[in-house]
């Protein structure tokens, strides 16, 4: 069986696949004739939309890590922007932020007594909580917005907004770059000028927390006792570490950044708490951090990828052809890669799917708007579809552990 | 013992309906609301004739909903996707109803099955994706049911298939006036009860029946509470999972058809778009039976259309949903204390049984 | 009264569980130095004690003396500062965390806010050499056989500085030379002046290793006994054990016949990956012959069952009565007369969370009297429930009662009973008496014994060997995947048994 493997070293194998990435953009937006593909603008916006979706995501990595299967954090998002609306519209946008982590936490810290202290089925758990989150809001929202100027019934007035940092010495040269449209530089100057024009100060917090997530997990022995308690809570509380301690710091945690993933949506996406902001953002970022193997590293690529996909059909409509394009380029690489290495039914299936997606680009003048609405979910699906086998959860994820009961 | 069993039924959701309407209380109070006077006009609202036919009208989609949920959950599988299924069904069986000629009759039974074979359809692509490549369908499912509103906009708002129905609202054109279940005015003379009111019956029958007292239930209950030891009985586990989840997608699939064949005629984009949720609230609380889930889904519609008249009393009428949350959370861990309860009272019982035996024999 | 040349002292120890009484007043002198073991049957509250001095559970009564002095233990941790560790009879090791993480859990060395990681290899490496239980740290323990996560749990106790070191059944899942290295290794830490507790239901082995040996029946301490100054046989103990002489799995006169029951050529099952995990095997079972497999745990013995069962795919062609059933399914073979009882009866057999009458009906939900084409029938099905439960002597009020509420030997005895009825043509049978009390494996042997006499095909996989040896009619070896030896019961010894079991020597 042939067997052809990517180099090994880590650093290696991912900077390959950066450039591997940037060439498929590079076709694409040739071929597309879409220079938005890979303009400031886009990838600006994709960061800024990759931000709670990676919020979610990493909160996720928090709760499963310690062993608690985290639904909830739809409704802690929910939670989230309305704290950031009620709190900053009243008292300025780092109020909102305040209130927004706090809010959130509180819902964890509720289903952290439910599943950890009660030991409840942790989806029903979830389920029930994202009920709840979003039954508290709307009431909330009534009651606090309807006669305030500039609310509403399902909105809040105007937050201020929160400064956002622009380097323009960086970004200037690299925005002028990619307008060249030099073939696969002029991409990788896109890409990179996105992260220092009008970048959010949340988006650097967001980022700090991801960095700060990964030390703590691995470096530190919190980090490890709060693995032990996903990986196997019997063996952890054997050699007497509080188990429940860490699951409900865990959980908490978990909320507070889905809290801040929602702060995000209400203060910098928009300026305003709106009913039905979140859109699901929190299952998304639980997807993302499924296919990011429950790895902070793994959950900001896939939310990078879901921003990107969404900045780009919000942008233009116009842009949904190339974004087929580049899906067909990638799926088509990708089925290459697994045919090459003996998976043959996988690699047949995403080749076909590619196949489709390029004759639809090549076939019709204008994709249907739905096709990028659709498109992060199929995205999922697709990862999944074909990761599935590969990922690693905790051991101990969604098992309902209870002291003293160990067997 | 009847009776003790019956305490233990209803010892948890009594308790958590009572938690929540002390919670509930308190933040009413909190929002200086008067209780009692909210509470009892929600209850001479709710107790009207015309509330009590809508209480019933709702509590059957919410009952269909349920049931499509508690199927899975009898096997440990979390069927989220009730929302993508019912919406994604009732469009098609409306599309079908509406623009096919069929006699009246034949085109409502048409509209049924289209809507049952629809919702399998779409909730048998999670079930692929979990036994052929490991997917868990809780996460699947959130995707389909967004990939589901895709679809539904697309077709409506870009094919043919959609006409515009009212001015802005494009949606499947309406079904004709033989092929509708509009229903029968039972207990109010001006609004009628859903004819798929007694439809909801039959299928709580069917559930049950199938579940108790026939092979095919057991091998599913058997695989819900050990899949290791269902498999090692000769069941064969992925087609369980396969099959489970067509039933729970073909009945989710009528979830949308009570409203659609008795009220709104049209599958538009202002469809109503989450029975799904509020299934998985009313199974959990009438624990995946289908008398407790009928209680469940009872209650719920009783909340959701007698709260209408809040808002004229000035207390958002969202106390309700905060009500609802309470209790799913509440009575989750009400089954869960009641159950350990019964756990160690039946070892409790166990160890007397075996104490006295030994007693006797050492009599003997 | 306490002194301090006690390393651990129990007084008066009392533990009450719903339904049970696990520890009645139970008193225990451990010296200093010296491995002391603590022996019982299933069930009789050894492990419970040790759980109590670990600070896993509290007692409800007594107190706890280390070295002279009283403690209270709320947590393992409690314990473990006062220098006590315990190795469990279940590992408790991560699979996914690395063997230095595994060790290192809980008592971490740090450095500011962070892990000392070479810190703590330096201290790991060291304690290691010293008693030679070295092993490659970065691995995750995943990559580790049971032999070498013993060592992992004998160090990650050591690493803590425990000079009181628990043991529970700890060559459960060893075979005889494994034991001997454990026995070495053992008297290593004695002469560095270690205490160890060393928890056991077999009697040879704790006539070899024990200084002191105390017994425990129905919770409560009976008597201690010094091997070294004393003469003390295995029956002695058994007498204060049980009661009575322990039961024996000898088989009387053998009832083979000629008539091939069950006929395996050729059977091979392949992992993910293409290893074949069952390789390439061949064997017959005749009617009232017991065929016993023995073999060290992960060789193949799960996968053989489940190849036959038909629950895991295999190649290859298994005859059943004539018939080729290859091809079947798992429930077509068990309608046609194949009864198992499995490994695991918690997650295999039972379910748990249903009443009795109800786990009656599983694995046999398609056959009388729990069915009748596409119904159930659930009152002949508790009337037959009732009689396995007086037949097999299942201890329970009711029926109706959850098969969780049961002790093991009653889950086990029901199980039994449920897999004899129908008459079944093929039991087969792995671990049937793991785990039970020793009434109960008595009944569990008769009832065998009856059914293969009765003319009952029987394919019996066991850890036990002495059962496995007086049980089977003929035996065979598996060491990953495939026979490698063939074995007489009736000379065989148990050593020589384990030695083939691991291909460090032919069986006779």
């Amino acid at each position: 069986m042939a067997r052809i493997s990517l180099p090994q070293a880590k650093f290696v194998r991912i900077s390959l696949l950066i450039f591997a990435g940037i060439t498929a953009l590079s076709l694409a937006r040739t071929f597309a004739d879409t220079a938005d593909l890979s303009s400031t603008g886009t990838i600006g916006a994709a960061v800024g939309l990759a931000v709670p979706i990676g919020l979610a995501g990493l909160g996720g990595i928090w709760s499963e890590r310690s062993g608690i299967a985290n639904i909830g954090l739809e409704g802690m998002m929910i939670l989230g922007t309305f704290g950031a609306g009620w709190a900053g519209w009243q008292w300025g946008p780092w109020a909102g932020v305040a209130a927004a982590v706090i809010y959130g936490a509180l819902g964890a810290f509720i289903f952290a007594v439910v599943t950890v202290s009660f030991g409840v089925d942790q989806i029903i758990a979830g389920t029930a909580i994202n009920i709840l989150g979003f039954g508290i809001t709307q009431f909330l929202a009534k009651l606090a917005f309807e006669n305030a100027p500039g609310g509403g019934q399902t909105q809040s007035p105007p937050v201020t907004a929160l400064p956002s940092i622009t380097i323009s010495q960086i970004a200037d040269p690299l925005s002028s770059l990619q307008k060249q449209g030099i073939f696969i530089i002029s991409d990788a100057a896109g890409l990179l000028s996105g992260f220092f024009f009008q970048v959010s100060i949340i988006t650097l917090l967001a980022i700090a927390m991801f960095v700060l997530t990964a030390f703590i997990l691995w470096r530190t022995s919190f980090g490890l006792r709060m693995r032990s308690a996903g990986e196997n809570p019997w063996a952890a509380e054997s050699l007497g570490v509080n188990v429940y301690k860490y699951k409900y710091i865990a959980v908490t945690t978990s909320g507070a950044l889905a809290g801040l993933a929602g702060a995000y949506l209400a203060i910098v996406g928009t300026n305003v708490y709106r009913e039905g902001q979140t859109a699901g953002r929190g299952y998304i970022g639980l997807a993302t951090m499924i296919f990011g193997n429950w790895r902070p590293g793994g959950t900001a690529a896939g939310a990078s990828i879901f921003g990107y996909i969404d900045a780009l059909q919000l942008r233009s409509k116009s842009n949904i052809s190339g974004l087929a394009l580049l899906g067909a380029i990638i799926l088509i690489a990708i089925a290459i890669m697994m045919l090459l290495r003996g998976m043959r039914g996988t690699g047949a299936a995403l080749g076909l799917l590619g196949a489709a997606l390029l004759s639809a680009f090549l076939l019709t003048t204008k994709l249907p708007t739905e096709v990028a609405l659709v498109a992060p979910y199929v995205t999922t699906l697709l990862v999944l579809a074909t990761a599935s086998q590969s990922l690693r959860p905790p051991a101990a994820d969604g098992v309902i552990y209870r002291r003293g009961e160990a067997h | 013992m009847k009776l003790r069993k019956l305490v233990d039924v209803l010892a948890a959701p009594l308790l958590a309906i009572v938690f929540s309407l002390v919670v509930t209380g308190v933040i009413l109070a909190s929002f200086g609301a008067n209780i009692f006077e909210v509470f009892s006009r929600m209850f001479d609202y709710g107790t009207s004739t015309r509330s009590l036919t809508l209480i019933t009208n709702t509590a059957t989609t919410y009952y269909l909903s349920a049931v499509a949920v508690a199927i899975g959950f009898k096997m440990n599988i979390f069927n989220i996707g009730v929302n993508g299924q019912y919406r994604l069904a009732a469009m098609t069986a409306a599309a079908v109803a509406g623009w096919i000629a069929m006699p009246g009759p034949l085109s409502a039974v048409a509209a049924i099955l289209v809507a049952m074979f629809v919702g399998a359809l779409w909730a048998g692509i999670a079930a692929w994706l979990k036994v052929v490549r490991g997917i868990s369908e809780v996460i699947s499912t959130i995707m389909l049911n967004y990939l589901a509103i895709g679809v539904i906009s697309y077709v409506i708002v870009q094919t043919g298939i959609g006409t515009e129905v009212k001015l802005n609202v494009r949606g499947t054109p309406k079904i004709q006036e033989g092929a509708r279940l509009a229903g029968y005015a039972l207990i109010d003379p001006k609004v009628k009860v859903y004819g798929f009111f007694f439809i909801a019956i039959a299928v709580g029958i069917i559930y049950w029946v199938v579940l108790n007292r026939t092979r095919f239930g057991y091998d599913l209950r058997a695989s819900g509470l050990s899949p290791s030891a269902a498999t090692a009985s000769g069941v064969n586990s992925k087609r369980m999972v396969v099959y489970s989840m067509l039933a729970s997608g073909a009945i989710a699939g009528l979830v949308g058809l009570p409203d659609l064949l008795g009220k709104e005629f049209s599958y538009t984009l202002n469809f109503p778009a989450n029975y799904g949720f509020t299934g998985i609230a009313v199974a959990l609380l009438g624990r995946n039976n289908p008398i407790g889930i009928a209680f469940g889904a009872l209650l719920w519609a009783f909340l959701d259309i007698s709260s209408q008249i809040l808002d004229l009393e000035g207390v958002p009428r969202e106390i309700v949903t905060i009500m609802q949350g309470v209790i799913v959370l509440s009575v989750v861990v009400a089954y869960e204390l009641v159950r350990r309860n019964r756990v160690r009272t039946q070892q409790q019982n166990v160890g007397k049984a075996l104490a006295a035996a030994t007693t006797n024999e050492g009599s003997k | 009264m306490s002194d301090a040349q006690n390393a651990v002292e129990l007084i008066g120890i009392w533990k009450r569980f719903p339904g049970v009484i696990a520890n009645s007043n139970v008193n225990l002198k451990v010296a200093k130095g010296t491995v002391h073991a603590i022996v019982g049957e299933n069930g009789a509250g050894k492990s419970t004690l040790m759980k109590i001095l670990y600070g896993m559970q509290k007692a409800d009564e007594g107190q706890i003396l280390v070295s002279g002095k009283e403690q209270v233990f709320d947590s393992p941790s409690d314990a473990i500062d006062v220098g006590i560790g315990m190795v469990h009879q279940h590992f408790m090791l991560a699979d996914n965390l690395t063997v230095l993480e595994n060790i290192i859990l809980g008592s971490e060395i740090r450095k500011g806010f962070r892990l000392d990681v070479s810190g703590a290899k330096m201290k790991i490496s060291e304690i290691a050499k010293k008693y030679g239980l070295e092993l490659p740290l970065d691995e995750y323990v995943s990559e580790f056989g049971v032999g070498d996560r013993q060592r992992i749990e004998i160090l990650k106790v050591l690493y803590r500085g425990a000079n009181v070191l628990i043991l529970d059944e700890p060559t459960a899942v060893l075979v005889p030379h494994e034991v001997d290295e454990l026995f070495k290794a053992l008297n290593d830490l004695k002469s560095e002046g270690i205490t160890i507790i060393f928890i056991s239901h077999k009697l040879d082995e704790v006539l070899t290793i024990a200084d002191e040996i105390t017994v425990i029946r129905t919770g409560s301490t009976v008597g201690t006994v010094n091997p070294k100054t004393q003469t003390v046989t295995a029956e002695d103990l058994a007498e204060m054990m049980v009661g009575s002489e322990l039961p024996t799995p000898a088989t009387s006169e053998s009832t083979v016949t000629d008539k091939v029951v069950l006929d395996v050529k050729d059977l091979t099952v392949t992992a993910h990956g293409g290893k074949e995990i069952i390789n390439h095997v061949n064997f017959k079972i005749h009617a009232g012959e017991i065929l016993g497999i023995a073999g060290v745990e992960g060789n193949g013995q799960a996968e053989l069952l489940d190849a036959l069962l038909g629950i895991e795919k295999s190649t290859g062609t298994v005859q059943f009565l004539d018939q080729d059933i290859s091809d079947w399914s798992t429930r077509r073979r068990r309608e046609s007369g194949i009864a198992y009882i499995p490994e695991d009866r918690q997650r295999q057999a039972l379910l748990l969370d249903a009443p009795l009458w109800e786990n009656r009906m599983l694995g046999h939900q398609t056959l009388p009297p729990n069915s009748k084409g596409f119904w159930l029938t659930p009152r002949s099905a508790k009337a037959d429930t009732t009689r396995i439960v007086s037949e097999y002597d299942v201890r329970t009020p009711s029926i109706d009662v959850y098969a969780s509420a049961l002790s093991g030997g009653n889950q086990q005895k029901l199980i039994v009973g449920r897999e004899m009825s129908g008459e079944p043509k093929l039991l087969i049978a792995a671990h049937p008496t793991r785990g039970v009390d020793v009434g109960a494996q008595a009944a569990i042997w008769d009832h065998l014994r009856a059914a293969r006499a009765a003319g009952l095909a029987v394919l019996l996989i066991s850890a036990d060997l002495d059962e496995l040896i007086g049980l089977s009619d003929s035996l065979k070896v598996i060491l990953r995947g495939k026979f490698v030896a063939d074995a007489d019961p009736a000379t065989v010894t148990p050593k020589q048994l384990g030695n083939a079991m691991t291909g460090a020597g032919a069986a006779a």
